[in-house]
């Protein structure tokens, strides 16, 4: 159960070696988290994120071998997460920035990071969505990005897909209303990590530990929306107003 | 997923349910039996999430919400109230409020046992919580005025137990996780008033509080401090004690004597649904604190004050918990041993130090343990406040006092819990094992339910 202040005991971390999933573990890991399940493609990563929760403490921690784009698997992956206890937070943070370059030449890359980004995520939070239905209380947290918000020149592959998700995000909250299961929706900036390694840092820049302390508080709270720093909130509702035109200048 | 295949959202019977703290909201089927035998086929089609009965809702944290499983709702049908003038006892659903018991009972000049610090519970809730009032270091919890209770249990069988049943003992503070309480009857106690006569005394510090606590208990049947939980400095834990007793039809006025057991109480003012965020500050409630500091006399004795000013007083504000906002409060209850009277310090101290917004604290003195397995009170002071969620290092400030308790051999209150650490449970209530036995053989396939259960593994 996630209790009066906001701390769950299980969490299911879909991306299981995403870096800002597993700082949003590790910060819940030292109070009441007694079970992560982390779900991913099987690969040693996989193995050695699940090793270093381990020594922080949680009781259980396991792993569950689950590809974004197999979507007809999903059913059979996560089906006995649940049946094994309560889940109490779904953290989706499967998701792939991709070579946008790459992807305008090759569509067939752009298909695959749609798939991975949007298809893939939706199908497993339908899954997890029926499941806490059932249980009658928890909360998604659903990675979505600012880049999500409006579409950019740099990365509209990437930035449609996650666009795709938030909106799935939105009704998946409308739909779960009155069951006891929340979704959040988390819009993050430019967050440091692997995936973002190597690439000009946009203004706003944030570490995964910023994303997973705003997920904390947001257990407690259960806002719809989450902006990462809180400050995108207005800068966004600004951008979303300016003119086309102006929008496409801006640097970043 | 496959096992329950339908479109997302939620069925018609289906509620969502906070406790009177406002927080960590669930869902479940809320059904509203009309009989015990009625229970009995609800507790029997459990389904895998299982049944928990719930009272009026008044306990803080999460004790009467059951996620995804079925509550079942007796304040509906099951409230009569059958007064026995002969034995002195009150035959009740369990489904009765304590209001609606003393509007039956004050008329004819008989009260209840024990009432805690609001009329707003049922019976079944308040034998469930083992509940106290301002009388326990003389009279004890409710459960020592049980003659008898019906409990419809997790096999759906209909038991009647007395004192002594390893089963009823269970259900003293047993959370409502051993069966379903359908009906009781408990030793009420005759009254000539509706009145009662009361001793205040303003004390400067803590340890002067705790002074005049020490006092009243010797002279008063009835008696609890208030503290001002953030005021610093030497005035670090000032408060006020009132004590009381019963008054005699010789205490009362002229003008009161014609009517001396008239009982009406009404609920004065609501509080809106949307209180401005903001209210609650730190400065906002120090000043409501020294306010109400300053109005207490520094001594008076023998005031003649009505049933529902002296024990429930928050009564008379209809939903005075939205007070603390959309995003609620805890309320943080512990008892220790008189030997260890320094850790009320600690806390009180820890507290003021954190500039928590705690409107007025509850200090008092409890006399011994009663029969219950996970009864809460238990001879020592016990120290109640509440806490809006929102304070800053909460959780941290929380932990470390429930620690400081356990290892001194206190506890904190489990219906008014609602963030405990699960290993400390053990520590805190010794019975717990005995407990969990008695429970297993009346519910061996687990039917009764509950978050908090869940939560702390009980």
């Amino acid at each position: 159960m996630i209790d009066a202040l906001g701390d769950p005991q299980s969490v299911l971390l879909l991306g299981g070696t995403s870096e800002i999933g597993v700082a949003t573990v590790r910060v819940l890991a030292g109070r009441r988290l007694e079970r992560v399940v982390l779900a991913g493609r099987a690969s040693p990563r996989l193995e050695e994120t699940a090793e270093s929760l381990r020594r922080t403490g949680v009781g259980d921690v396991s792993t569950v071998h689950l590809d974004a784009e197999r979507t007809d698997e999903h059913a059979a992956a996560l089906e006995p997460v649940f049946a094994a206890g309560d889940i109490d937070v779904v953290v989706m943070a499967i998701g792939e920035l991709g070579d946008q370059a790459a992807a305008e030449v090759d569509p067939r890359l752009a298909v695959e990071i749609a798939q991975t980004t949007f298809v893939g995520p939706m199908s497993a939070l339908l899954h997890c969505a029926a499941a806490l239905r059932t249980q009658g209380h928890g909360v998604i947290v659903v990675l979505s990005s600012v880049a999500a918000v409006r579409a950019r020149r740099a990365n509209f592959v990437y930035g449609s897909s996650k666009a795709g998700l938030d909106a799935c995000a939105q009704g998946l909250a409308a739909a779960l209303e009155g069951t006891g299961v929340s979704v959040v929706t988390v819009r993050p900036g430019f967050v440091r990590t692997r995936m973002t390694a190597g690439r000009t840092e946009a203004a706003f820049a944030v570490e995964p530990d910023d994303v997973a302390a705003a997920i904390r508080s947001a257990l407690r709270d259960r806002p719809e929306v989450v902006w990462v720093p809180g400050r995108l909130r207005a800068v966004m509702t600004v951008a979303r107003l300016l003119p086309r035109r102006v929008f496409r200048r801006l640097p970043g | 997923m496959s096992e329950d295949a339908r479109p997302l959202g939620g069925s018609v019977s289906s509620h969502v349910l906070t406790g009177w703290g406002g927080t960590a909201a669930t869902v479940a089927d809320v059904v509203q039996p009309g009989s015990a035998v009625e229970v009995a086929e609800v507790v029997r089609a459990a389904g895998r999430r299982g049944v928990l009965p719930r009272g009026l809702g008044r306990s803080y944290g999460d004790a009467a919400q059951n996620a995804g499983g079925t509550v079942v709702d007796l304040t509906r049908h099951l409230d009569g109230v059958r007064l026995d003038e002969a034995s002195g006892t009150v035959a009740v659903g369990g489904g009765a409020s304590l209001d609606a018991l003393m509007r039956s009972l004050l008329p004819r000049g008989w009260f209840v046992p024990v009432t805690p610090g609001t009329r707003f519970v049922s019976v079944g809730g308040a034998l469930a919580a083992d509940v106290h009032g301002k009388n326990h270091h003389a009279d004890g919890s409710i459960g020592r005025h049980v003659r008898a209770a019906e409990l419809v249990i997790g096999t759906g069988d209909v038991v009647q137990l007395g004192p002594g049943d390893p089963l009823l003992d269970a259900t003293l503070g047993g959370l409502g996780l051993t069966g379903v309480l359908t009906a009781a009857t408990i030793a009420v106690q005759p009254v000539e008033t509706s009145w009662m006569t009361v001793d205040t005394v303003r004390a400067p510090d803590l340890d002067a509080l705790m002074a005049a606590l020490e006092a009243a208990d010797r002279s008063s049947r009835y008696s609890v401090g208030w503290i001002d939980c953030l005021a610093r400095g030497p005035g670090t834990g000032r408060g006020v004690v009132t004590s009381g007793d019963h008054a005699r039809l010789t205490d009362l006025p002229a003008s009161r004597a014609e009517n001396p057991l008239a009982f009406a109480p009404r609920s004065l003012v609501r509080v809106p649904p949307a209180v401005p965020t903001g209210l609650l500050r730190r400065s906002t409630v120090a000043a409501f604190n020294e306010a109400w500091f300053r109005r207490a006399p520094r001594r008076r004795t023998g005031e003649v004050q009505s049933i529902a000013r002296f024990f429930h007083p928050l009564d008379g504000v209809a939903r005075w918990n939205r007070v603390y906002g959309p995003a609620g409060f805890v309320q943080w209850q512990a008892v220790v041993p008189f030997t260890a009277a320094d850790v009320v310090g600690e806390a009180v101290h820890g507290f003021a130090a954190a500039g928590a917004p705690a409107f007025l604290a509850v200090l008092k003195r409890f006399g011994p343990h009663g029969s219950g397995h996970l009864s809460f009170p238990q001879a020592g002071w016990t120290l109640a406040l509440d806490l809006p969620v929102g304070v800053p290092h909460l959780a941290a400030l929380l932990d470390d006092l429930d620690e400081r308790v356990a290892a001194v051999g206190g506890r904190v209150y489990l219906a008014k819990d609602a963030r405990l650490r699960p290993e400390l449970v053990p520590a805190m209530y010794p019975r717990l094992s005995e407990w969990q036995e008695v429970r297993h053989r009346a519910d061996p396939s687990g039917v009764f339910r509950s978050d908090l259960a869940r939560r702390l593994h009980l």
